[in-house]
């Protein structure tokens, strides 16, 4: 379906592909699963992203093992590779997609990762970008110098302060700032780099970077978080939000909230873009698809998965209960600490009950069935051009600016989506046909290169 | 016959001397560049050298300058050395990958993932080399340490700092997390087991409990273990506590010896000496501490061009070069015969410091590896299988795999 060029060009999907992650979506009891770790694993992954044309490859962070009740977590996948080595990694095997990490604020240092993220993008030619996320628990905090030093209050605090003095290190060298004269001798001019002298409650710097300015200035800056503290993080900072909100009314109300806030930060709407989580089921005909969905889910919750799923929200042994039963009659121990290391299920136990309890008593639903409804429910189940439509729908209607793709299979989960989804959404126009837009993350996401400092103080 | 060593080499933004980036040959617009990076790894590893250490730190200055009045006519800036590592490891075949890290501010947690996903990546080559301790520059930069290394001491000798004896007692704790970490996954903990519904074995992950005196470490790594199983724990050393550091911890050591009549006390039988007493002391690991020279090269066709290189280059620096590292200016000859005199000495290897980058990288690939490899002086090897295979370390078995029951005989076996 081309469109005659007078026409309005349609808003522009964006696509990320997230790596298959250490949970129950992550199915590895399909026979044809491969290693969550081989480096092979990320070959084809990063080929199949840069082949369906995506802006990004996403990655998860590991910052401590899961573990339950008192062990480490046996049933999903587990264990991971370091963000950064392994985003490097990729970036040598690439040649147009961006890397992006999780790196928490928490357990690094501003001008560590600053440096870090600096080179990532030195290397992959200007592809960085940074999923910026705030922890607090002692849990993780027991795998760091500092341990569990932050009170969860003062995360976004941390988080803000990190990210601006982040900001003034890649903003400290001018571009094209080494001058490397031979003939004279002058490496760098006088006041490059500029100093960052910074002093907060978090960090108290007087800092030299290290690292020429990069291709893009600064990575990409990434954020997740959803709570009012997080929304107002992501206006201020954030050029991608990876959002959980996937309904369409839903994330339609979250896409106005955010970038409502961005003009009082001078932004325009399109300096941030949108990009929740979204699984998918394909099938021939939708049917098909919601067989396939079915299929996935029984691998996702399998039985034994069910029941370790009620017990951290009850935060109690249930061993029990039949998975095939009923909810659990008795009341949440909420003082204990059967899960260790799960984002979010400690968080309202109470109503996280209430809401388990509704659901299987209107509709008569076991352990398992209930955790099914809402753990394993794809975003997108039908044929490719169901999918492609409903992709471009949000697009157009601005309830966001595309999708971060989430497979559940490692390491080919992405293969149909790219190979089935990814041309009908190019037929509709509303996606690029070849990596035309430049040749860094920025150019493919259509953000503003930040400014390096202009004048540069002397020392 | 010749003994026979392995090659390393060492490399460092533009080269060891420094006023390198200022040779018609060097590329000081591309030291934060891919390209670089790639290109000087490739023809080590085309070449043979068994290995790359990549310098590092985290300061815009070396270790004992002041940042106060920059010096303008040095390089300055430069990449994170792990990553560089990461980058060119799936670019590469068969050269070890062993970028520096600082003990001082990075987290052992993070290092120790990190140099286990070099070793997914380069699937089997990895390793670090640890420098104890922080610099003034380094600690500004952070400003979470008020104390750290600002000078060696002016006895020459580091048992004099009470600041650079917390370092190295430091790195030593980190070494030794690192190692732990490594450990921390046995090799079959990943069970994949359908029937039981579970994906690994979590008696076979073991959190490792580490308390020191400058950090505790609690979990278990994030990365199953590496196909080296510990990645190779390196460290440059010049005197006793140094060698103690690597005694203990270290599966190779740098030394810089020099000649015996030049500098006495500084010959690589005393150095020799020191390490063994320490490893007497100190060592629990059943694989002997592999020892590697150091020399810092410059390599020109002739002595003549090699010798008015170096005052070229010593003009622009303003002062003559000096190195730790017992220096070489001569011809490829010259440079092959050093190698060779100290594979007759007994060191396990050689790691070469280039003066510029990527002249004398060039030379060394092209001129003094055929040379060395003509006499047999080069161990060789098919290149398959992992860094730990090629220098003859055996892979480690975890610490945390349980030692099976001793087995009592049974009666009849005494019966016969």
């Amino acid at each position: 379906m081309s469109r005659p060029a007078s026409q309005n060009q349609p808003r522009q999907i964006h696509l990320a592909a997230h790596f298959p992650g250490v949970n129950s979506t992550t199915v590895w009891t399909d026979p044809t699963a491969g290693s969550q770790i081989d480096f092979s694993s990320f070959e084809h992954f990063a080929a199949t992203a840069e082949r369906g044309l995506f802006d990004y490859v996403f990655l998860a962070e590991g910052l401590r093992l899961r573990e339950h009740k008192g062990r480490i977590h046996e049933l999903d996948v587990l264990g991971r590779p370091n963000t950064l080595s392994i985003l490097a990694a990729v970036a040598a095997i690439t040649e147009h997609v961006g890397v992006v990490g999780t790196l928490n604020t928490t357990f690094n240092e501003p001008y560590e990762l600053a440096r870090e993220l600096a080179t990532l993008d030195h290397l992959s030619g200007g592809r960085a970008g940074w999923n910026a996320v705030t922890s607090s628990d002692a849990f993780h905090g027991a795998n760091f110098r500092r341990g569990g030093y932050l009170d969860h209050a003062d995360r976004y605090e941390r988080a803000r302060e990190f990210a601006a003095l982040a900001k003034e290190l890649w903003d400290s060298w001018p571009e094209d700032g080494v001058r490397a004269d031979a003939a004279t001798g002058v490496f760098l001019d006088d006041g490059v780099p500029a100093r960052v002298r910074h002093s907060g409650p978090q960090f108290d710097v007087d800092a030299l970077f290290d690292v020429p300015r990069s291709p893009q200035g600064r990575p990409v800056i990434v954020q997740a978080g959803d709570s009012a503290d997080g929304r107002t993080f992501g206006a201020e900072h954030a050029e991608v939000i990876f959002s959980l909100h996937t309904g369409f009314d839903d994330a339609r109300a979250f896409y106005d909230d955010v970038k409502g806030r961005l003009t009082a930060y001078g932004r325009e709407e399109e300096s941030l873009k949108i990009l929740p989580a979204a699984t998918f089921a394909i099938g021939d005909t939708d049917d098909d698809a919601r067989d396939r969905a079915r299929e996935v889910a029984l691998q996702q919750v399998r039985p034994e998965v069910a029941l370790t799923y009620v017990e951290q929200v009850w935060g109690r042994d249930l061993s029990g209960y039949d998975p095939d039963g009923p909810l659990p009659d008795v009341e949440p121990d909420t003082g204990s600490e059967t899960a260790r290391g799960w984002a979010n299920r400690h968080a309202a136990v109470r109503s996280r009950i209430a809401k388990l309890r509704e659901l299987s008593e209107t509709e008569g639903l076991s352990i398992r069935e209930t955790v099914i409804r809402l753990t394993a429910n794809p975003t997108f189940v039908g044929t490719p051009e169901r999918i492609a439509a409903e992709i471009d729908r949000y697009v157009q209607e601005r309830a966001t600016d595309g999708f971060t793709i989430v497979g559940h299979l490692t390491p080919h989960g992405l293969d149909e989506f790219a190979e089935r989804v990814v041309p009908l959404l190019q037929e509709r126009g509303s996606y690029r046909r070849s990596y035309e837009e430049g040749a860094t993350l920025r150019d493919l996401l259509g953000l503003p290169v930040p400014q390096a400092a202009p004048a540069l103080a002397t020392r | 016959m010749t003994e026979q060593v392995h090659l390393g080499i060492a490399l460092e933004r533009s080269g060891w001397h420094p006023a390198a980036w200022r040779e018609a040959s060097a590329r000081p617009h591309e030291l934060t560049t891919s390209g670089y990076w790639r290109d000087l790894l490739r023809t080590a590893d085309d070449a043979g050298i068994a290995l790359a250490t990549i310098e590092d730190a985290l300061s815009l200055t070396d270790r004992f300058e002041p940042v106060e009045g920059l010096r303008r006519d040095r390089v300055r800036g430069r990449l994170d050395a792990v990553l560089i590592a990461s980058y060119v490891a799936p670019l590469t075949r068969r050269i070890g990958l062993v970028p520096t890290v600082t003990t001082a501010h990075p987290e052992p947690f993070h290092v120790a993932t990190g140099i286990q996903t070099l070793d997914f990546a380069s699937r089997g080559r990895a390793g670090v080399r640890l420098v104890a301790g922080a610099s003034a520059a380094e600690r500004a930069n952070f400003g979470r340490r008020a104390t750290g290394v600002d000078a060696i001491p002016t006895s020459g000798r580091v048992e004099d700092s009470a600041e650079i004896l917390a370092a190295f007692r430091e790195a030593g704790e980190f070494a030794d997390v690192l190692s732990r970490l490594w450990d921390s996954w046995q090799d079959d903990a990943i069970i994949r087991d359908v029937e039981t519904s579970r994906f690994l074995d979590a008696d076979r992950v073991h959190n490792i409990e580490f308390e020191g005196e400058f950090f505790s470490v609690t979990g278990a790594s994030i990365v199953p273990r590496s196909p080296q199983g510990r990645p190779l724990l390196t460290v440059l050393a010049h005197q006793a506590v140094p060698y103690r550091l690597a005694a203990e911890h270290a599966d190779l050591v740098y030394v810089t010896p020099h000649d015996e009549a030049d500098r006495p006390g500084f010959g690589l039988a005393g150095i020799r000496s020191q390490l063994d007493a320490a490893a007497d002391d100190l060592r629990t690991d059943r694989e002997r501490l592999h020892v590697y020279a150091d020399l810092l090269v410059l390599i020109e066709d002739t002595e003549s061009a090699a010798r008015s290189a170096v005052q070229r280059l010593d003009e622009w620096a303003g002062a003559p070069l000096t190195s730790d590292a017992r220096i070489v200016i001569g011809t490829p000859a010259t440079v092959a015969d050093a190698v060779r005199d100290l594979a007759d000495a007994g060191v396990d290897g050689v790691r070469l410091r280039p003066a510029r980058q990527p002249a004398d990288v060039v030379a060394i690939a092209e001129k003094v590896v055929p040379l060395l490899r003509a006499t047999g002086t080069l161990r060789e090897d098919d290149g398959s299988g992992t860094l730990r295979a090629r220098l003859d370390l055996a892979r480690p078995e975890s610490r945390y795999v349980r030692q099976p029951e001793p087995r009592y005989a049974r009666e009849e076996e005494f019966a016969l």
